[in-house]
Parts: structure tokens; C-alpha cells; sequence
């Protein structure tokens, strides 16, 4: 039988840039538009934004900043910390505190990898899943712990996750 | 200036402040091996095949960035150097497709001249990599990413030099690649396929796309008619394929030549761009006089008139309605031509001979088919015909001279400078000060808008007013120039924009060439050439004189603008719509 889930916390972020979110990213262009050095941070700041960094975005960036796109897109592929690809519709966390990984968390950890199918990047290729690995949760008597969508499962065996990972299709 | 004192290779050498071990040890002809640095674009350090060992240096230093400083020692072929460099070039082609039969590049190319200089064979590693798609979206150059080794040359080139930034850097480690943002084809970038890139890659990563087979193709079709015309810049250069010193004429063996390959007529653009200063001249003369729409800006570089579409549509209506001089002559080919030759322009093929890959991009424009067919069907590069030359046996010093074919191959001086940058400037002054003060400049030749600075300008006073004018060439170089008008810290009357640096001569598809006087060298063809002509100005060439009797009226007549004159548009590219 599958793992009930235990509590939930909140994380959830919206996944297509919409026109509150261009609003916001134009802002961020705004604040930052003539000054030395600002892409990257322009770039951290519209990723928390919107989640992502689309290409629709990158032009916006990039043409607003007025710094080539070739550019824009050489630092988003350099830097590990941005992404061009939006959340899977489900975000796991797997928790890598010192408790959790003494418990097993690494074992834990590759079984989510192969059961979701996240790839370099943490999303699955039919964008269902972003895997992000966390720092402790305060969950540490439940160790190891596994989140889904905020949803909290304790003491987590690396045979459950496929059970568990059904219930978010 | 304290003089720098160095050994290289136990030899002493005094150097400037500021020089590289590179540029020191060359001074005293020692060839230290490079590869990712390029003497117009500077920089370097990225590939490592030129380290040499310094005393009291803890690693190996690139000579290409390290400057030589005072009491320095340095070994330039000891056997950790040559060790390192042979290891840095056996890794390049561990991930390197052994392709070198089969590339476009086998005989130029950097990498492979490296390989065998140093002794470096690709066998002792292999290193798989995923391989990337050619891009072969345009109908200028054809990118292979599989055969770039990540030296940045073209990265430098098409952002510092011509200010469009269509390729860059990408991801990272064993990823890392060159190419346009989001892996695009250069179609969807605001690439304007100026050819620079591939000017100075030193392998087979971008070059220029290959349309010989089309031409060899017509050229043994008897049903074909087959005609080609020539760039000013292409004599200038052409010569140095066959190992001649830069700077030597080649141009009536080039028509010898040409005539062996196998043309039934070979043309001179400088015919039609004597034509086209007759037509912008007029235009010039008609914004003067209502001062409408000034400057008026030049538009016979395809490189320059994508740049404008793709970045500053805004100044459309600055620029001249003129076709380039390959445009006007390809239409005038397929109607005047015909009609006068008694031909079918059905069976004309016409070909053009270009130092520029931009030209290809133009010569499809839908809209350049105002003689009914296709104005021009086939663009070469300078190192294409070459390339036919060679195919064909026909070694230039060894073909017999000949001159153009009539009735559009002649030309005045006019004509043949504008293959360098000032020269159009140059020739559309000389005809517009004629028809406005009635008699030729006082100084025909005029100094102020020659010369290789970026950006040049100069007053010139033409019948009691004083015209001001600009020239720029290199993108970059325009784009300060455009900057500066639309400040409003400058006025002109008149501005030139060449795309390449140097103009014409320095174009995309011109020999390839790493000697730091090559402009100038081919410039002084064109410049001596403008002397010797019977007639330097425009509007006295014969053959266009007869072409407005018989067939186009007046200048800015309704046909001359139907055939000579085009519109402009904003490329409808994804980066250049938003
Ligand atoms: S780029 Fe050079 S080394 Fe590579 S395949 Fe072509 S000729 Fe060979
Ligand atoms: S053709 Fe010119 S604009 Fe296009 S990528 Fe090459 S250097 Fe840049
Ligand atoms: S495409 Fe050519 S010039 Fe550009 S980085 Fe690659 S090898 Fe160097
Ligand atoms: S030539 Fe010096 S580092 Fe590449």
C-alpha cells in the first residue's frame, strides 16, 4: 500500500510567464536598465519571478538591457543556477540534512532520479516532475524525508517512491 | 619610452613596452605556433598552443597575451613546450571529426597545418561528442559547429568589430560551443551575413556557402547564355590566391580567365557603379535642394542595408532607393542586355563575381526581380572563382590578358573605388560637385574621406556651399556614427557605410589573410587603377551615357527606377520582429 502523506508546506510557483509576471519582469528591466554589470542579477531576480527563464523573457532581457541575446543566453546556460526550463507541475524535494542522509537520503534520492526520469537539470522530460535537492526540513525524527507538492512523507524507502510519485500524474 | 631587453632562445631582443613574447620573439624570426589568436582582432589565450617556457615562471605562459618584459628568458621550443603544445592540439583533435578530405577548408586550414607542424596526429585519444546539425539555414555561409574549436575569433569579429553579436558563448565544460543564441540557425538571428566569421575561423567551422557547381553546372549547358560580372575588390585581391605579393593587379588576366572557364560575356560592376553614382548622385541633388531626408546614405553594401533593416529600421527613409552596383547590373543584364544582344533573357544565367557573402543573401531578395526573371543568379566569392580557377587548371599568371566585353565593360575611376570605403563618398562627389558647380572638383582626388580611420568626415564646399559629409566603415564604426546623428551631436549631408572594414576589399569573401597592411595593399590596385582612367568621373562613362539614350531616359526616370531602385524592409526574422 502507498505511503500517506504526513503534512504539507507551501511552495508552490506559477509556470507559464503571464502578463502580471511580464509586468514584473519589465520592472526588474526597469531598476536595473544602464548600470554595469546588471545581467546577472537581472537574471536572478526574473528567474524567482517567473520560475523560468523562457526565451520571451531572455529577448525582453536582452533588448531591454540593450545587451545582445547571444549574450543573455551564454550566461544562462554558464551559470548551473538558471534554467530555461519551466517547473515540472510537481516538485519533489529530497532532503540531504545530516539526519536524512545518514538515514539513507543518497539511496532515496537516486531512486526518485530514476523513477521521475529528471534529468540534468531536475525536470522530467514530459514535464511532470522538478526534483530539487533541499537542506534540512526540521523533519529530522521522520527521517529521511521526501516532499512532494509540499506534501511531506517520512521514513521514506527507496522502494516506495514509484507508488508514491503515481499519485501526482 | 624605456625599450624592454629580452632573450628568446638565448637570443637578445628590445621590444616596445606593451609587446607580447609572441611579437618579440617574430621581431628576430622565431614562428612561435598559434591558434586561437588572430593579429586584427587581438586577444588570444584561449587555446594554448603558443607556450613557452619563462625562467622563474612557475607554469608555461601563452606568448600570444604575455608581454615581454626586461630580463626576461624565454625557451620557445624546449621539450615541456613542445610536449604541451603537441597534448593541446592532440586534444583538440580527439573531439574532432577526421574530416579532412571532405572539408571545405582541407587546404587552409589552421588546425590541420598545426597538426602536421608540431607532429601531432589525432590517434592517441578519441573523444566522442554528440554531433551538432550544420547549419546551413542561409544562402551565405554554412556553419559546421562539429568542426569549431571554441578559439572565439568569430565571437570577436561579429561583436566588436561589426556590433551584431549574432554568435557568442554557450554553456560550459565539455558542452561549451559557439553559435547563435538558443542553438538557432544565423537565419533567425539578426545575423547580416557579412562573412567576417568565416573570414577569420581558421578551420572549417563557418564558411562560405559553395556555389561553384552551380556555375560549372550552367557553364557547360550550351543551351545557356551564361554572363559574369566583377567587383571592383576582386582584381585587388584575387591574384593573392595564385601567390601573388598583395597588392598586385590581376585584373585583365582575371578577364582572360574568365573567358577560359567558359563565359560567353564577362562585365564589369564598376560599369554599374559608375551607374549607380549617376542614379544616387541625382537623388543627392534632389535632397539637397529640398532638404528633405538628409543625410542620404549610401546603399550599395547588402551587409550594411541588413544591418539597417535589422537594427535601425527607423532610418529607412535616409538611405538611398539605389540597388547595389551587382543589383543594377544583373537587371540591366536581363533587359538592356538581351534586347541589344538579340538574346532570350530565359537562358541568361547571371553570374556575379563578389569579395562579399552578403551579396548571395541579396541576390535572393524576392524582391530583386525587376527585369522579369531573376536578376542575378549566382553569387561567387573571390576565393570561390579561385577555387573554379583552380578546379579548371587556369593559373591566373598564365592566362592570356584580355579586356572587358562591351557594351558594360567600361568603366571610369569612379567605378573602381568603390570597392574601398571613402569611395563611393568619393565618386558621387566628384559627379555631384559637377553638376552642381558645372565643373570638376578643383581637387578630383579627395584626400579627407580616404584612409582607413573608422570613422572619417569632411567638409567639402561644391558650388560656393559647403557639404558635409561621413564614411564609416565596420559595423561597430557605423553604429557610432549613426549614434552621434541621432544625438543630434553631428550633421551631415551625406554618410557612406561600408559593412566590412575597409570596404569591399576587406570583404568576407575575399582571400583569407592574417598581413596587418592588407587593406591598404589591395586599396593602392583600386587607387592606381582610378589613375590610369581616361575618364575618373561617372557620369563621363560612354557605355552608361548610351545606356540612359537608348534605353533609360534620364536619370530617376520611371524605368531607371523601376529596374535600378528598391524599397526596404524590416527582416522578418523572429529576433529582429520583437
Ligand atoms: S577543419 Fe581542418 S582539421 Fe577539421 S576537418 Fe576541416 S581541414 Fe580537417
Ligand atoms: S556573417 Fe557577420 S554578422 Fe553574421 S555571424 Fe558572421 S560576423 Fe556575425
Ligand atoms: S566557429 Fe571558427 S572562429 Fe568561431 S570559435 Fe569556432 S573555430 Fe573559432
Ligand atoms: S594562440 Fe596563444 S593561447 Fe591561443
Amino acid at each position: 500500500m502507498a505511503q500517506a502523506a504526513v503534512g504539507t508546506v507551501s511552495n508552490l510557483q506559477s509556470r507559464e510567464p503571464g502578463p502580471e509576471v511580464l509586468e514584473k519582469v519589465d520592472k526588474v528591466i526597469e531598476a536595473y536598465r544602464g548600470k554595469e554589470g546588471a545581467l546577472i542579477p537581472v537574471l536572478h531576480e526574473v528567474q524567482q519571478i517567473a520560475g523560468y527563464l523562457p526565451r520571451c523573457v531572455l529577448r525582453r532581457i536582452a533588448r531591454g538591457l540593450a545587451v545582445p541575446e547571444s549574450e543573455v543566453y551564454g550566461v544562462v546556460t554558464f551559470y548551473s543556477l538558471f534554467t530555461m526550463t519551466p517547473a515540472g507541475r510537481h516538485k519533489i524535494g529530497v532532503c540531504m540534512g545530516t539526519a536524512c542522509y545518514v538515514k539513507g537520503a543518497a539511496a532515496l534520492l537516486e531512486a526518485v532520479r530514476s523513477a521521475s526520469g529528471a534529468g540534468a537539470d531536475g525536470i522530467s522530460h514530459d514535464g511532470r516532475f522538478s526534483l530539487e535537492v533541499t537542506r534540512c526540513v526540521g523533519a529530522c525524527g521522520l527521517a529521511p524525508v521526501l516532499s512532494v507538492d509540499g506534501e511531506i512523507y517520512s521514513r521514506v524507502e527507496p522502494e516506495a517512491v514509484p507508488a508514491i510519485l503515481e499519485r501526482y500524474p | 619610452m624605456e625599450r624592454v631587453r629580452l632573450l628568446i632562445d638565448g637570443q637578445p631582443v628590445e621590444v616596445e613596452p606593451g609587446a607580447t613574447i609572441l611579437e618579440a620573439a617574430r621581431r628576430i624570426g622565431i614562428d612561435i605556433p598559434t591558434l586561437c589568436h588572430h593579429p586584427a582582432l587581438g586577444g588570444g589565450g584561449a587555446c594554448r598552443v603558443c607556450v613557452c617556457e619563462v625562467e622563474g615562471a612557475k607554469t608555461l605562459v601563452a606568448a600570444c597575451v604575455c608581454p615581454a618584459s626586461d630580463g626576461m628568458v624565454v625557451w620557445t621550443h624546449s621539450k615541456a613546450v613542445r610536449d604541451a603544445r603537441r597534448m593541446v592540439v592532440e586534444l583538440i583533435l580527439a573531439a574532432h571529426p577526421q574530416d579532412c578530405l571532405a572539408c571545405a577548408r582541407s587546404d587552409t586550414c589552421e588546425l590541420r597545418r598545426l597538426a602536421a607542424r608540431l607532429n601531432a596526429g589525432p590517434a592517441r585519444f578519441r573523444r566522442e561528442k554528440a554531433v551538432p546539425a550544420v547549419d546551413a539555414s542561409n544562402p551565405s555561409l554554412v556553419r559546421d559547429p562539429s568542426k569549431c574549436i571554441l578559439c572565439g575569433r568569430c565571437v570577436k569579429v561579429c561583436r566588436d568589430v561589426q556590433g551584431v553579436a549574432a554568435i557568442g558563448y554557450a554553456h560550459r565544460g565539455i558542452e561549451a560551443a559557439v553559435g547563435p543564441a538558443y542553438g538557432d540557425p544565423l537565419a533567425y538571428t539578426r545575423c547580416v551575413f557579412c562573412g567576417q566569421c568565416a573570414a577569420v575561423c581558421p578551420v572549417g567551422a563557418i564558411v562560405v556557402k559553395d556555389d561553384t557547381d552551380r556555375v560549372f553546372e550552367a557553364l557547360s549547358d550550351p543551351a545557356k547564355h551564361v554572363v559574369v560580372q566583377v567587383a571592383p575588390a576582386v582584381r585587388a585581391a584575387l591574384g593573392e590566391e595564385f601567390g601573388l605579393p598583395a597588392g598586385t593587379d590581376v585584373t585583365r588576366e582575371m578577364v582572360g580567365a574568365l573567358k577560359r572557364l567558359g563565359f560567353d560575356a564577362v562585365f564589369d560592376t564598376q560599369f554599374s557603379a559608375d551607374l549607380t553614382i549617376v542614379e544616387e548622385g541625382h537623388e543627392f541633388i534632389e535632397r539637397l535642394k529640398s532638404g528633405e531626408r538628409l543625410p542620404l546614405i549610401t546603399s550599395c553594401s547588402p551587409g550594411w542595408i541588413n544591418y539597417m533593416e535589422n537594427f535601425h529600421p527607423e532610418l529607412a527613409a535616409h538611405v538611398s532607393s539605389c540597388k547595389s552596383p551587382q543589383q543594377m547590373m544583373g537587371a540591366v543584364i536581363k533587359t538592356y542586355y538581351a534586347r541589344q544582344a538579340g538574346i532570350d533573357p530565359e537562358t541568361i544565367v547571371s553570374v556575379s563575381v563578389m569579395p562579399c557573402t552578403a551579396k548571395k543573401f541579396e541576390a535572393q531578395r524576392p524582391e530583386m526581380n525587376s527585369s522579369g526573371y531573376r536578376d542575378v543568379d549566382v553569387v561567387l566569392t573571390t576565393r570561390e572563382l579561385a577555387a573554379m580557377l583552380r578546379q579548371a587548371g587556369i593559373d591566373l599568371s598564365g592566362a592570356p590578358q584580355a579586356d572587358f566585353d562591351s557594351p558594360l565593360g567600361e568603366s571610369t575611376g569612379a567605378g573602381e573605388i568603390f570597392g574601398v570605403t571613402g569611395g563611393v563618398m568619393e565618386a558621387a562627389l566628384r559627379s555631384v560637385s559637377f553638376a552642381l558647380a558645372g565643373e570638376p572638383l578643383e581637387e578630383l582626388e579627395v584626400r579627407p574621406v580616404r584612409g582607413f580611420e573608422g570613422l572619417r568626415e569632411a567638409e567639402i564646399e561644391i558650388a560656393g556651399r559647403p557639404v558635409r559629409v561621413a564614411v564609416a566603415h565596420g559595423l561597430s564604426n557605423a553604429e557610432e556614427l549613426l549614434r552621434r546623428i541621432q544625438r543630434g551631436e553631428r550633421e551631415y549631408h551625406f554618410v557612406e557605410v561600408m559593412a566590412c572594414p575597409g570596404g569591399c576589399i576587406g570583404g568576407g569573401g575575399q582571400p583569407l589573410s592574417k598581413d596587418p597592411e592588407i587593406r591598404q595593399k589591395r586599396a593602392s590596385v583600386l587607387y592606381r587603377g582610378d589613375r590610369a582612367k581616361r575618364q575618373r568621373m561617372a557620369h563621363d562613362n560612354p557605355a552608361v551615357r548610351r545606356l540612359y539614350e537608348e534605353f533609360l531616359g534620364q536619370p530617376g526616370s520611371p524605368l531607371a527606377h523601376r529596374l535600378l531602385h528598391t524599397t526596404y524592409c524590416q527582416k522578418l526574422s523572429p529576433a529582429a520582429a520583437s
